[in-house]
């Protein structure tokens, strides 16, 4: 059995066995990476289209590598390349993509929504690979399956995500996953940088990490934009290391078997102490590695591939 | 040029007469109301089972002429009004450039005469330009025939320019329309924040952004003794200190947009850009809080806030839409589905609502049916039910999102000054 949809634009949407159809399916594509010749045929003839609104390194790559491994062409556009500068809408984008027969296409885009605009316009399926502050499916599926690999299980566990959760997609799309998958879930950030109805989502908020890290099995550690504080959304970077700086000690607070994660790129001795980024319980590393064996497990299903047992050839 | 509306129900609350009744219109003017009275040539409409108003009043609408004309024209815009069963508009001075001087006014009066359908009055600008700094020549727009000011969509931020306006406003009994959105509390918000902008990733506006204003406005008015009037009250907070403003006894109105009374911000899913509003949908209690406020007569007038825009710059990502939703076609309608099929005003109230109050407030010699008066007349068939089909729309924008609704209660005759601009749902 594969994905029955066409498009992957959040989590919000997704079924608990989707969610477990694509993190299964991910397992067989990570020892494809291990292998020393990592290539499948199983995206060969497919056009993968890269299409960046916003600058990521990490993201782009992965998904890039990604299909590279399943053998599908692809191809990146990114905002200094593409027509969007010269003012065409993301519609008519949209339909130039249709045209040229485009198979998968993944968007990062600035605005809520920009996906769904894709979706409505394109036959070809559509990725949300991060649209403003709405959602990052992918990441929330990498983070989940690391979490799934390390302690077995994700129902149960304690995940606190940690700082700046009014404007990341990233928390939303793992509170959406891990409440689904039977997760604790709380948020720790200043107040101003915790957005409205959030405890509507099941989850806690706290507004200081002593109160929200006991017990903690598993701590996200989101990346704080500088650009916040000009904002006057929190005083000064050094309040903000010293309130909700993810130190050594405070990791002392979660169990001991806590695992520290972060969606990168990290500002060291901001949100995340340099020693807690390369300590035992940091699967930073491996967050990235299973993040493009997650998104080839997406290629695959959304290009109408059957599930793990089928999965390698 | 007579004309005969036979066999309705007439609804003039402002003359106390809510009863089957003919009408006679001669020269424009209305020149009999009775029973049974004879056509002697004149042209029959027959109005049996339909309800006969004085013609609907939208004082909120942004006609976009001069200057926007791809959104909208002062020709597509009073044809929108009549097709939506209203006979005069009032008219927002944000084009390009801003109504806030007297040739602009007479522009309009005069672009309104040789291309409108229905009555057109403008609504001159607080400010030059709409800047908030210096106050525009009011009293010349005035002359000219503004019947209010406002810098509706640029709210003025500064009280101190406020207060001077409204002292400034009141020799010449102007009302000042105050769109109330204090914008640095918006900071850039496109929808209500709430559970809703969090779970779609938007940033919010809060209700605070209007409400402080709405304080800030009605001390203003008790200050100035200015007639103030809220324009598209969004929220329960609105909508309470325009109560206790009414229990004071201050001349403070206050208007809510059919939107506002219909969808709350849930509609936003799916990023349909045709919800994106200013004010924007608010939640549930505040749908509440504002019927309270239109059944218990804190909010005056039920306005639309038309605001046309072109296909292209709304079909875009939610963040760069602009904001507005073309309201004059499904007004009635949306008024029969919300409040008086469910009971929560009756037709009377709705009249008040829709024409003797916005009539009143305004200063207009309209709003009734009496002996003498202006036959502007507006017919609805309460039974008559219709899918929104916005491709049908008179006005230019089609940024609607009830197309696809069906609404029930909608008018079917619409005739300005003795004549018929609308009939059977199609402009004459
Ligand atoms: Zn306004």
């Amino acid at each position: 059995m594969g994905l029955s949809r066409k498009d992957l634009l959040g989590i919000q949407e997704l079924s608990v066995e989707e969610i477990q159809l694509i993190l299964d399916t991910a397992e067989p594509m990570r020892d494809i990476i291990r292998r020393q010749i990592k290539k499948v045929p199983t995206l060969r003839g497919k056009a993968l289209i890269n299409l960046f609104y916003e600058p990521s390194t990490r993201t782009r790559t992965s998904f890039e590598l990604a299909g590279k491994y399943m053998s599908a062409d692809t191809i990146n556009i990114s905002t200094s390349t593409s027509s969007a500068v010269k003012g065409e809408t993301l519609k008519d984008t949209a339909k130039t993509l249709e045209v040229m027969g485009a198979d998968i296409v993944i968007i990062r885009h600035g605005a809520a929504g920009a996906p769904h605009i894709l979706s409505k316009h394109l036959s070809a399926s559509v990725i949300n690979a991060g649209d403003g502050f709405h959602e990052h499916p992918t990441q929330a599926l990498l983070d989940m399956y690391t979490i799934r690999e390390r302690k077995g299980q994700i129902s149960g566990l304690k995940v606190a995500i940690v700082g700046d959760i009014l404007h990341s997609r990233v928390a939303r799309s793992n509170i959406w996953g891990l409440t689904k998958m039977g997760a604790e879930v709380c948020v720790i950030g200043p107040s101003t940088l915790l957005p409205p109805g959030i405890a509507e989502l099941g989850v806690t908020p706290f507004t200081s990490l002593e109160e929200g890290l006991p017990g903690a099995d598993v701590i996200i550690v989101l990346r704080v934009q500088l650009e916040r504080q000009q904002k006057g959304l929190f005083p000064t970077i050094r309040e903000y290391a010293r309130l909700f700086g993810v130190t050594a000690e405070r990791v002392g607070m979660a169990k001991p078997d806590v695992l520290i994660m972060h969606p990168g790129p990290m500002n060291r001795g901001v949100e995340i102490a340099p020693e807690v980024a390369d300590s035992v319980h940091s699967v930073i590393n491996e967050q990235v590695t299973n993040g493009v064996a997650v998104r080839m497990a997406l290629l695959y299903l959304l290009a109408g591939g059957g599930g793990p047992h089928e999965a390698i050839g | 040029m007579k004309l005969l509306v036979r066999g309705g129900k007439v609804i003039d609350p402002a003359n106390d007469f809510c009863q089957a009744a003919d009408i006679l219109i001669d020269s424009g003017k209305i020149s009999a109301v009775g029973q049974n009275l004879k056509a002697n040539g004149a042209e029959v409409i027959d109005a049996k089972n339909k309800l006969v108003l004085p013609g609907l009043i939208d004082m909120h609408v942004h006609l976009r002429e001069p200057g926007l004309e791809a959104k909208e024209t002062i020709a597509s815009g009073t044809r929108a009004a009549a097709r939506g069963g209203f006979t005069s508009v009032a008219c927002m001075p944000n084009t390009n450039p801003v109504v806030d001087n007297q040739a602009l006014v007479e522009f309009i009066n005069s672009r309104a005469a040789s291309d409108g359908v229905v009555n057109v009055f403008p609504i001159g600008a607080i400010t030059k330009g709409s800047a908030g700094s210096e106050l525009a020549e009011i009293g010349d727009m005035k002359s000219a025939g503004a019947v209010a000011i406002s810098d509706d969509g640029r709210p003025v931020m500064n009280a101190q320019v406020m207060r001077l306006a409204m002292e400034y406003a009141k020799m010449f009994n102007l009302p000042v329309i105050s769109h109330c959105e204090d914008i640095d509390l918006a900071a850039n918000g496109v929808m209500h924040e709430g559970y809703f902008s969090t779970v779609f990733g938007l940033k919010g506006i809060s209700r605070l952004a209007e409400e402080v204003m709405v304080a800030r406005d009605i001390m203003l008015a008790e200050l100035t003794g200015t007639k103030v009037h809220i324009a598209h009250i969004s929220t329960a907070g609105s909508v309470e200190l325009v109560r206790m403003a009414k229990k004071k006894g201050l001349n403070v109105t206050a208007e809510a947009t059919p939107h506002h009374f219909t969808l709350t911000a849930e509609a936003v899913g799916g990023y349909d850009t045709g919800t994106k509003v200013n004010p924007p949908l608010r939640g549930a209690d505040d749908i509440r809080a504002v019927k309270e406020g239109l059944g218990d007569g804190t909010i005056d007038v039920i306005a639309t806030d038309h605001a046309p825009h072109t296909v292209e710059e709304k079909d875009v990502e939610y963040n760069y839409a602009p904001f507005g939703i073309v309201g004059l076609e499904t007004a009635v309608g949306l008024a029969f589905k919300e409040l008086v099929n469910p009971g929560l005003l009756t037709v009377e109230e709705l009249v008040r609502k829709m024409s003797v109050n916005p009539a009143r407030i305004l200063g207009l010699p309209k709003g009734h049916l009496g002996v003498g008066a202006d036959a502007d007349i507006t017919i609805v068939d309460p039974g008559l039910r219709e899918v929104v089909d916005v491709q049908r729309f008179a006005s230019k924008g089609k940024n609607s999102p009830f197309g696809g609704w069906e609404l029930k209660g909608l008018p079917t005759v619409v005739i300005v000054g003795g004549r018929v601009v609308m009939q059977d749902r199609e402009l004459v």
